[in-house]
């Protein structure tokens, strides 16, 4: 970049400004702007034929205030909104702050630590599918690894875990927080990186423990990044189908459904099309703020994930 | 507390404090290590052991395996069981369908992004936020709509649906990630080029492709990843045996009661081997994806 950039800049300047003429006029610039909607064609096409037309299309499906009638009349509705928020809350944070600490654990420069974080990747990388379904055998309850590991290893009789509110609803966090925290360790070890060394120096310079050197430059240098990473992950998780369907599956009796699940149970299973719909679209009110915020600060910053 | 801080005090001291606060310092260190650890395998550990183990029927009630059976992997290799008969005409299906949205995203997505940044629009970058406006609806609420879409289409039931809607939640992401990288690629490059005489296809192919190869490696795995990974819109879109892919396919276990764990668990490890091979050997990439740009300001 800086030989290209050497090699072009001293160009003589002719005082004039650069040439450039609106989109519509005829000139030497308008082949460009051809060029340009030729090259865009494939991806508007793409976003009119499968976004655009399907959001409208569940909007149409979905207004129907018969359909808000009926959702609103169900707990079911509102005991999925409940765990949907409980999912954002205690999922998303849990996941987010645990990765910002481990970031900075994974930073120890020793050989056995690049080691683990090598298997620390894992669940990253295997396909949620696989991994939540090994988590629900893990938790089946009797027969499962988990309460044979606590059986053989300490006595202990192991709760059937997919039997009560509580725990099946920390399960499924938990395991959401497994699945996804390693990404997020990534991404803030990336930040922490991207920290120039000098602002520690000069920190250090000025007498700051290891304590002042987190609260002082470490965290204000990656609130921003922090913010973004938070707004993202809360869309996901807004969303998040497979951690439910798989680890709970909705036990005991439906009550543990998020939003994803709930549209696709109705939609599918039952066959209530228009509730179902209903009943994820009830979300927009909170994601599209959400992406607006997500798209300014991306617009602002240029922090890039 | 100090340990959570751990990569704060070494940038600068490299640990020479008296011997006692270094030896806490490396048994936190083990101790957290150890948590992580156990933490992270404990469901890895159990596929593998529900894989390995012989009996089809029954979890052994055992937290170590006496006798290893890769009975599971051979049904596979062979296909003889009827839930794995069809497994590796649904390995390739899955192999169709990532690189088919792999090849899409990279191609619109390249496309999309020289036009946004480098064409001159002046209102460019609002075609690319615009779509971002698309995860505000996340995909799972939009499986019904998609599936009802692709049969006025006349694509119900075909690999090409799936490819279509994995291109389509890949895609703004992928636009994103280009355009950003694309701005370190100077512009005057471009103009030079055009001074020379070059058409905006020749600079596309000739100057932006080969210096933007590091952002379209990392959108590439991405993509990749994504529409292997991805269960939900596979098992609404493809219906048929000859249209089926390992994820949508894994269903047919539960259509049972007494479905073999076993194959189930090998099936899954399968399943889950390409995609971990690319996160291992592609990860300078898709960590360059991420940090690309790293944070500025």
């Amino acid at each position: 970049m800086s030989v290209a950039q050497e090699m072009y800049a001293p160009r003589p300047s002719t005082g004039e400004k650069p040439f450039r003429q609106p989109p519509w006029a005829v000139g030497p610039r308008a082949s460009d702007v051809i060029w340009a909607a030729a090259f865009l064609t494939p991806y508007i096409a793409v976003l009119l034929a499968f976004v655009v037309y399907p959001i409208c299309f569940a909007l149409w499906l979905s207004y129907d205030a018969d359909a808000y009638r009926h959702l609103f009349d169900y707990p079911h509705y509102w005991i999925t909104m409940f765990n949907t928020l409980l999912m954002v809350v205690v999922g998303v944070n849990g996941a987010l702050f645990l990765a910002f600490l481990l970031s900075g654990y994974f930073m120890i420069p020793s050989r056995w630590i690049k080691g683990l974080l090598v298997v620390y990747m894992l669940p990253w990388a295997l396909p949620s599918l696989a991994a939540f379904l090994s988590l629900h055998w893990m938790l089946i309850g009797y027969g499962g690894f988990m309460n044979t590991a606590l059986e053989t290893l300490f006595g202990v009789d192991g709760p059937i875990w997919f039997d009560s509110y509580g725990l099946a609803m920390t399960c499924n966090i938990l395991s959401y927080i497994w699945k996804w925290m390693p990404f997020w360790t990534l991404v803030f070890m990336a930040g922490r990186m991207a920290i120039p060394q000098d602002v520690y120096d000069a920190a250090a310079v000025d007498g700051a423990t290891g304590l002042q050197r987190f609260s002082y430059v470490t965290v204000p240098m990656l609130a921003n990044l922090y913010l973004i990473c938070t707004l993202l992950f809360t869309l996901w998780t807004i969303g998040d189908f497979d951690t439910t369907y798989f680890v709970s599956s909705g036990s005991p009796a439906l009550t543990t459904e998020v939003l994803g699940t709930y549209a696709f149970r109705m939609m599918l299973d039952w066959g209530y099309v228009e509730i179902g719909l209903a009943g994820a679209l009830t979300a927009l009110p909170v994601t599209i703020p959400l992406a607006l915020l997500l798209i300014r600060r991306l617009q602002a910053t240029e922090v890039q994930l | 507390m100090s340990l959570t801080l751990a990569s704060d005090l070494h940038r600068s001291e490299p640990a020479r404090g008296p011997r006692v606060r270094r030896w806490l310092f490396n048994a936190g260190a083990t101790g957290i290590g150890v948590v992580v650890l156990i933490w992270t395998l404990l469901p890895v550990y159990n596929m593998l052991l529900l894989a390995l183990s012989d009996d089809p029927e029954e979890f052994d009630a055992t937290i170590w395996l006496h006798e290893i059976s890769f009975d599971g992997f051979l049904q596979i290799w062979t296909g003889e069981s009827w839930y794995l008969e069809h497994f590796w005409r649904q390995f390739g299906n899955s192999i169709i369908i990532g690189f088919g949205t792999m090849a899409l995203t990279v191609g619109i997505g390249a496309l999309a992004s020289y036009a946004i940044g480098r064409l001159g629009l002046r209102r460019g970058w609002t075609i690319g936020n615009v779509s971002l406006v698309i995860y505000a609806v996340p995909a799972s609420f939009l499986v019904i709509p998609f599936a009802r879409l692709m049969h006025l289409y006349g694509l119900s039931d075909t690999l090409f649906a799936v490819i279509a809607s994995q291109v389509t939640f890949a895609l703004p992401y992928a636009v994103l990630i280009l355009h950003q990288y694309g701005k370190l690629i100077p512009l005057e490059l471009d103009e030079s080029a055009s001074i020379d005489g070059a058409t905006p296809a020749q600079i596309f192919s000739k100057i932006y492709l080969p210096l933007m190869a590091p952002a379209l490696a990392a959108v590439a795995t991405y993509s990749l990843l994504l529409a292997w990974n991805e269960y939900l819109y596979q098992f609404v879109l493809l219906s048929s045996d000859r249209n089926m892919t390992v994820a949508a396919g894994i269903n047919q276990f539960f259509d049972v009661d007494e479905a073999p764990w076993n194959y189930l668990m090998s099936v899954a490890v399968v399943f889950s081997l390409p995609p971990i091979l690319v996160y291992y050997v592609l990860r300078r990439y898709m960590v360059a994806g991420l940090t690309m740009g790293g944070v500025k300001g």
